[in-house]
């Protein structure tokens, strides 16, 4: 125990003596927290549509004037054939394309039926699919309103109604679905590199072989690695919560008392996979960019921005072993939706698991001698 | 020819040839460097093939198998009849059937389920009172939302709108939707120009300035300074490794995203592979630039990770909509390579332009890629402190 306490002592005069760590600690959260709520912003809102209207009728008139008052769509040019409208497209100046033909309103009047071509850019297929969907469902309301009005007071009864209701989220605001997840990318990210660097700093600077000479055990040795990055980690996860909440007000739903159990044991997996890449490593560029490759890896299958249930089998099943996708789901129903522990023990279990695996890799893997 | 010319002739290319030799001999010694470092030429070419993986099948923005949960009271026929033909469409799994909303918090709060339907009692209701249908969804995600929400009601209205088409509405608009250069919703074409912008970045930018930090650090760079070979030759013979590596690896992933992905390419391949090496360029110039403002490893890895890897992720507009982004962003977005690269690839690979059509943007990068070599070429100290 005293040995530990050594140590412990030990590491906290590096890495306090180290001038990128403690810049590192404050800069991160804040940067990341700061600027990336902001950036990614996945909402389809703004898009850009050209008109080829080759009716000049009220009703088409009216149908674009529906549209332009839309919050999602604007109006990016008005164009006389189709042709004229694709090259708007190919230059990425419109997203969408509305083709009203000739005698639309009259073929509306005279055949009861008429044709409207919606043609989307599917380079991007959210896009185009939520586009097309916004604008058929303009064009269904245009046309219901149109119909009621031809008809004149005989009023169609819908046999059903459907309604709509959108729970934990009711203002459907990205951001706080977005922001909770960045602070799991930034406890990510900023655990797994300071302990991916750190070892082997240590075995590049040769301070290593004089640590290995000394009778210190190994779980001693590591025990002294992961205890102040934990403490670091937790440090880090309290100031983006602040951040979270004074900045974005955004109250966590939950407790506290689950979001830091999680997070220390989801922290302590991550320094696992930290110290493991840095006994694979012999220089910091190679433990820089394994770290990088796998932390990549976690952060594209954790579902920070994909849905997870999406994935093809082979993906999902390992996205699922990974600690970080359970802790982002946990996350996210602590601080949205206010989930308490005993409804997301699983994703506990998962993590507690990934976390004991690759502690113990790392301690097995770790070797005095070379 | 006098005499004294001719040998003064055979002295410049002696002199050629001698340059060339030694440019060559540090050519070689670099690829040494870069080919003994097994690790690090693993992950070079691992990145581009896993990303590809990851990107082309794992990522999807589609909403599929969302587990539903469907709150039927009482066991009509109409409703077993939606029941199945929810079942029956791939964007939804349905997770439990329950007869009453008892339980729905509870399944929402442990993740169970992600959208829930709730019947009503009874589908056939009078002929005044309309029987209600809703829909709840776990709008934690609001995209995820939106898009649920779409696809059941698509499905519901089909479903209602069935028995009684006999009856067609009077002015019916129809619509017809066509989806441009993507027929088949391919969702990795808007993926592969991305990962190649953001794996050019890596090995071109992130390696060569950390490589090149690594002499400084060892002291290896001022053996290299004093020997006879000119200081901008032993740039080159850094430069030349990585540029062969990244080409390839451009040439990889063009193979592996036609092959095995199945994005067309629909341009000229010879403007394609232009625009690939303008980048690599502008990409190498910006590692060269990093490696001489900074002297330690650790400190040029966390200046590419943070000073050029991220802007790259967020500011390509690959991932993230750059127009949903600030004014102030949307700005700064304009002074990122990779920006113009996205751009540039994705018109001329996916869409088919022409030289004629991107010829602005490629200036830019072609201005970029100047401005940065000759920034950086000014600011490599011959000599070392």
């Amino acid at each position: 125990m005293k040995t530990l306490i050594f140590v412990l002592k030990k590491e906290f005069l590096l890495i306090f003596r180290d001038k990128m760590i403690v810049p590192m600690m404050f800069m991160m959260p804040t940067i990341q927290l700061l600027i990336l709520p902001f950036a990614i912003d996945m909402d389809v809102r703004h898009l850009k549509m050209t008109v080829v209207d080759n009716d000049h009728s009220t009703y088409s008139q009216q149908l674009i004037a529906k549209i332009a008052s839309s919050d999602i769509f604007s109006i990016y040019s008005v164009e006389n054939s189709y042709n004229e409208a694709l090259k708007d497209v190919g230059k990425n100046q419109a997203d969408l394309i509305i083709q009203i033909p000739q005698g639309f309103e009259r073929n509306l009047v005279r055949e009861n039926t008429s044709k409207i071509s919606i043609s989307a850019d599917a380079v991007n297929i959210v896009k185009a699919g939520l586009g097309t969907g916004y604008l058929n469902s303009i064009i269904l309301n245009f046309n219901q309103k149109i119909r009621t009005e031809w008809m004149s007071g005989q009023e169609i009864i819908q046999p059903v109604d459907v309604k709509y209701s959108f729970w934990y989220n009711p203002l459907m605001k990205y951001r706080n679905y977005m922001v909770p997840a960045i602070l799991v990318l930034l406890i990510t990210t900023l655990s797994g590199f300071i302990t991916a660097l750190n070892i082997v700093r240590e075995k590049e600077e040769g301070t290593m072989e004089q640590i290995n000479v000394t009778p210190l055990k190994r779980w001693q040795f590591v025990l002294g690695k992961l205890i102040p990055f934990l403490l670091i980690g937790i440090f880090v996860m309290s100031l983006g919560l602040a951040i979270m909440r004074f900045v974005y007000g955004i109250h966590v739903a939950g407790s506290f008392g689950t979001l830091y159990l999680f997070g220390i044991v989801y922290i302590t997996s991550i320094l696992g996979v930290g110290l493991l890449i840095s006994t694979l490593a012999d220089t910091q560029q190679q433990s820089m960019f394994i770290a990088f490759f796998f932390i990549m890896i976690f952060i594209l299958l954790s579902g920070l921005f994909t849905n997870v249930e999406s994935m093809p089998r082979w993906a999902y099943t390992v996205s699922d072993m990974l600690s970080v996708t359970h802790f982002m789901h946990a996350v996210r129903a602590i601080v949205i939706k206010g989930s308490a522990f005993m409804d997301i023990w699983k994703d506990m279990v998962y993590i507690a698991v990934f976390s004991i695996v690759m502690n113990t890799l790392a301690i097995l893997n770790y070797k005095k001698t070379s | 020819m006098h005499w004294r010319e001719k040998r003064k002739e055979t002295n410049k290319i002696q002199i050629m040839n001698t340059k060339l030799k030694q440019l060559m001999a540090f050519t070689r010694k670099e690829f040494l460097h870069v080919f003994r470092d097994k690790r690090t030429l693993l992950i070079m070419f691992g990145l581009p093939i896993v990303q590809i993986l990851i990107f082309g099948f794992a990522l999807t923005n589609e909403v599929k198998n969302a587990r539903l949960l469907v709150v039927n009271p009482n066991n009509e026929a109409q409703s077993e009849q939606l029941i199945q033909k929810i079942e029956a469409s791939s964007y939804f799994t349905i997770k439990h059937i329950e007869p009453n909303t008892q339980n729905l918090e509870k399944y929402f709060k442990n993740g169970e389920v992600q959208a829930a339907l709730i019947l009503p009692g009874k589908f056939s209701a009078p002929r005044n009172e309309p029987a209600e249908i809703q829909i709840v969804t776990d709008a934690s995600d609001p995209n995820f939302a939106k898009i649920a929400i779409n696809y059941l009601s698509a499905i519901i209205m089909d479903f209602l709108n069935k028995p009684n088409s006999v009856q067609i509405a009077p002015m019916q608009i129809q619509t017809e939707t066509r989806m441009l250069f993507n027929p088949s919703l391919n969702g990795s074409m808007n993926f592969v120009p991305g990962v190649i912008a953001l794996i050019m970045m890596i090995v071109s930018t992130t390696l060569t300035s950390v490589s090149i930090v690594r002499e400084k650090e060892f002291g290896m760079m001022e053996v290299l300074l004093v020997s006879p070979v000119r200081p901008i030759f032993v740039l080159i013979s850094k430069m030349l490794p990585y540029l062969i590596l990244s080409f390839a690896n451009l040439i990889l992933i063009l193979l592996m995203s036609h092959y095995v992905l199945l994005v067309p390419i629909n341009g000229n391949i010879l403007l394609i592979l232009f625009v690939g090496i303008l980048y690599i360029l502008t990409c190498l110039a910006l590692g060269l630039l990093i490696s001489n403002i900074t002297s330690s490893q650790a400190f040029a890895m966390m200046f590419s990770m943070a000073g050029i890897m991220l802007p790259t992720l967020l500011f390509t507009g690959f991932l993230f909509p750059l127009e949903n982004m600030p004014i102030g962003f949307q700005w700064f977005s304009n002074i990122v390579p990779s920006k113009w690269f996205f751009l540039i690839f994705q018109s001329v690979m996916l869409k088919g332009l022409g030289f004629a059509d991107v010829w602005k943007e490629m200036s830019i990068l072609f201005f970029m890629m100047i401005f940065l070599t000759v920034i950086s070429l000014k600011k490599f100290n011959t000599r070392l402190q």
